[in-house]
């Protein structure tokens, strides 16, 4: 499959404004909500600052921090993997599937699952799991994937969702009553999770100390089916270890003001040890992980809480939408995340930002993204990842701006061609020219006024 | 004011240098009145930010040393752009000692956070009796924190506003995301040519909606990309650059 740039994706996207508006301004919606909440708290900012040295902290001491969790949790009855890639993490859960013969399964959120593809490699094995949390349900529904890690579906109307529930639910054409539309996705997966014999979730924060772990959720879907099921399987990036359960007084404050302007999420459920005759499994996936932590200019992007501020506040992926950036996280944490992941195939994303810092503003953790977009530039055009084109324009313009006289006379014959022949420029070859005028060539440099008039 | 007259480099990005004289014209002139002993270098050429942000750090040794060598013995350099400067305090690694670069990163000021902070001026004698929308640029807020930024709870304050409210006869109107990136984003106008223009077409719809006839900046490269939009759009807007209103019938 040929996966397209960023940038073709996006002017694909852009071709239908009102839609692009439209998911501009919904998107712009969250970002007010969350500036709305996280004003209401003066001490924001260091809460931002604590949950960033928690975090460096923590992964400076991840080792440690890891083996204390797997210790506590084994003595708490749970069952720990540890899955060095993707293909591990897939393995060790159909294992687990297949030894206890099991063929319904829910899945509520989880953006690690969805790294690793383990939908498609399941399926592949003729297992059928049904993701849970609403937007999910309807992507996948689409044969979609999430163009968003908070809100899943949120490049599709609810005409669109309309549409695809009443070709498989067989809702009635044309009612985008979302009341109706939700009423009866929730009836449908009511039935999913009381029959479900395994629920697999993701994890927010898992605690050393106790070596228990918190999943958030809006729609409690994440508990209906564990509760539900008699095998829980959880599973979590390295990266998702706090030292502490007293931190996420930190975390849980940051994060859902963070992701939609609500003072917590609705559900932040604590699995501590299984129930009984529940089996309870927890999957600790590195999948490059420990590759980006060894990374001294990007180590601090494995902060990340996913919470997806990044995304709301992104200017270019607002006007881009999640599937321009060809990866399960996309955004701006996205574009610093999936190089470490494949440098080659995601060596436009660091590019897709004009770098204008608004992401690592909003950014609970304090990540300095756009700095790192900054640096992944430099390592991508280091490992030769970048266009002949680019490669030679930019050579030429060093040479030109390193010595005066040349600078000067590029100059000088650029604003004459310019003036007398604009067609040279003014022409669809230049894409700056294909929507926006050209800037008017003076006859003198500023530096040539001013030895006239110093 | 301060009372000695210092000796202040001015530092004119290649592309104000070459399409906009008129702004560096303006910076020249308004800093000249304000009593600063005034040089431009006259072998600048641009500060290498179009390489270094487009992943070509490694091509900016030329541009650095050229730098460093026009700039160097200076009280202060002081730009009519944020985003150069802030490339300068970011990125300069090149051209001069240790001692010598980390003077010159940290003598180097963007225009309004130079007249406020350091000749700390607190009238003009300018006018400007016209409706004018205010864009703020990225690498001025958020990289020189010449303004509040809306993302931080943090007391509101902007040295640009600071400014224009000195000006007679100035009605200043701000668009309703105050603090959004315009597109333009050095080589991303042309590489991500499509969000890049939807950007800046955004931005400008904003100020359009508060009859603005002016939109003005402190970065030329923002103006220049509104410019063009504009224009193609055969608007009556015009972009002006903060120095040239500052600076008109002083």
């Amino acid at each position: 499959m040929i996966v397209k740039q960023h940038a073709d994706a996006a002017q694909e996207f852009i071709k239908d404004e009102a839609r692009t508006d439209w998911h501009d301004e919904t998107l712009w919606f969250v970002r007010n909500k969350r500036d709305k909440a996280v004003n209401t708290l003066p001490e924001w900012e260091i809460l931002r600052e604590w949950a960033s040295h928690i975090k460096d902290h923590t992964l400076s001491n991840l080792d440690h921090y890891l083996k204390s969790f797997e210790e506590k949790a084994v003595e708490n009855g749970i069952h720990v993997h540890w899955a060095a890639t993707a293909e591990d993490h897939n393995r060790i859960i159909h294992k687990i599937i297949a030894d206890n013969k099991i063929d319904k399964i829910v899945k509520s959120k989880s953006m690690l699952t969805e790294e690793c593809h383990l939908n498609d490699y399941l399926q592949n094995k003729g297992i059928q799991i049904l993701d849970s949390d609403l937007g999910e349900y309807i992507v996948q529904l689409r044969k979609e994937t999430p163009s968003h890690i908070v809100l899943p579906a949120i490049h599709l109307k609810r005409q669109d969702v309309s549409e695809t529930f009443h070709e498989h639910l067989n809702t009635e054409k044309g009612n985008y009553d979302p009341q109706y539309l939700a009423g009866t996705a929730r009836h449908y997966l009511r039935d999913r999770f009381i029959e479900a014999e395994l629920a697999i979730t993701g994890v927010n924060f898992a605690i050393a100390e106790s070596g228990g772990f918190v999943v958030c959720t809006n729609e409690g879907n994440a508990d209906m089916g564990v509760h539900s099921a008699n095998i829980h399987i959880a599973c979590m990036g390295i990266e998702k270890i706090i030292p502490k359960a007293e931190h996420l007084g930190v975390f849980l404050r940051l994060l859902t003001r963070s992701a939609t302007g609500q003072p917590i999420t609705t559900f932040s459920s604590h699995f501590n040890k299984p129930r009984s005759g529940q089996q309870m499994h927890l999957v600790i996936v590195d999948n490059g992980r420990s590759r980006q932590l060894g990374r001294p200019d990007f180590r601090n992007s494995l902060k990340c809480i996913r919470c997806a501020a990044c995304f709301n506040t992104c200017p270019v992926y607002r006007r881009s939408g999640g599937h321009s950036y060809h990866s399960t996280v996309a955004g701006p944490i996205g574009s610093i995340l999936n190089p470490n992941l494949d440098m080659k195939a995601n060596s436009d994303l660091p590019f897709a930002s004009t770098l204008c810092g608004s992401c690592s503003n909003v950014c609970p953790v304090k990540i300095d993204i756009h700095d790192q977009l900054w640096k992944w530039r430099q390592e991508i055009v280091a490992n030769g990842y970048v266009g002949n084109g680019k490669k030679v324009g930019m050579h030429g313009m060093a040479w030109v701006l390193t010595n005066p006289k040349i600078y000067r006379t590029v100059g000088r014959i650029g604003r004459w061609v310019m003036r007398t022949f604009p067609f040279i420029l003014n022409n669809k070859l230049n894409p700056w020219y294909k929507q926006r005028e050209m800037p008017q060539a003076p006859q003198k440099s500023f530096r040539d006024w001013y030895k006239e008039n110093q | 004011m301060p009372d000695r007259i210092m000796k202040v480099g001015l530092f004119i990005p290649c592309y104000i240098d070459q399409f906009y004289p008129d702004v560096a014209k303006a910076t020249y002139q308004l800093l000249k009145k304000l009593g600063c002993e005034l040089t431009y270098p006259i072998n600048q050429t641009c500060c290498g930010q179009p390489m270094a942000n487009s992943g070509f750090s490694n091509l900016t040794k030329g541009c650095d040393v050229n730098f460093v060598k026009n700039f160097k013995g200076f009280d202060y350099i002081v730009c009519p752009s944020g985003s150069c400067v802030l490339h300068i305090k970011e990125h300069l690694k090149d051209g001069g000692t240790p001692a010598e670069l980390e003077k010159i990163r940290q003598s180097v000021f963007e225009l309004s956070e130079f007249l406020v902070d350091i000749l700390k001026i607190d009238q003009l004698n300018a006018s400007f009796p016209h409706k004018v929308g205010m864009h703020i640029s990225c690498h001025g807020q958020r990289g020189l924190h010449l303004s509040s930024m809306s993302e931080r709870v943090s007391p509101a304050f902007s040295k640009t506003e600071h400014l224009l409210s000195m000006v007679k006869g100035l009605e200043l109107l701000k668009p309703e995301r105050l603090d959004e990136c315009c597109g333009f984003g050095g080589t991303f106008c042309v590489f991500e040519e499509a969000v890049s223009v939807k950007m800046g077409e955004d931005r400008i719809k904003e100020h359009l909606v508060n009859g603005v006839e002016f939109i003005c900046g402190g970065d030329t490269s923002c103006l220049m990309h509104f410019e063009g939009i504009l224009k193609r759009q055969g608007s009556k807007v015009k972009t002006i650059h903060l120095a040239e209103i500052l600076n008109s019938a002083l």
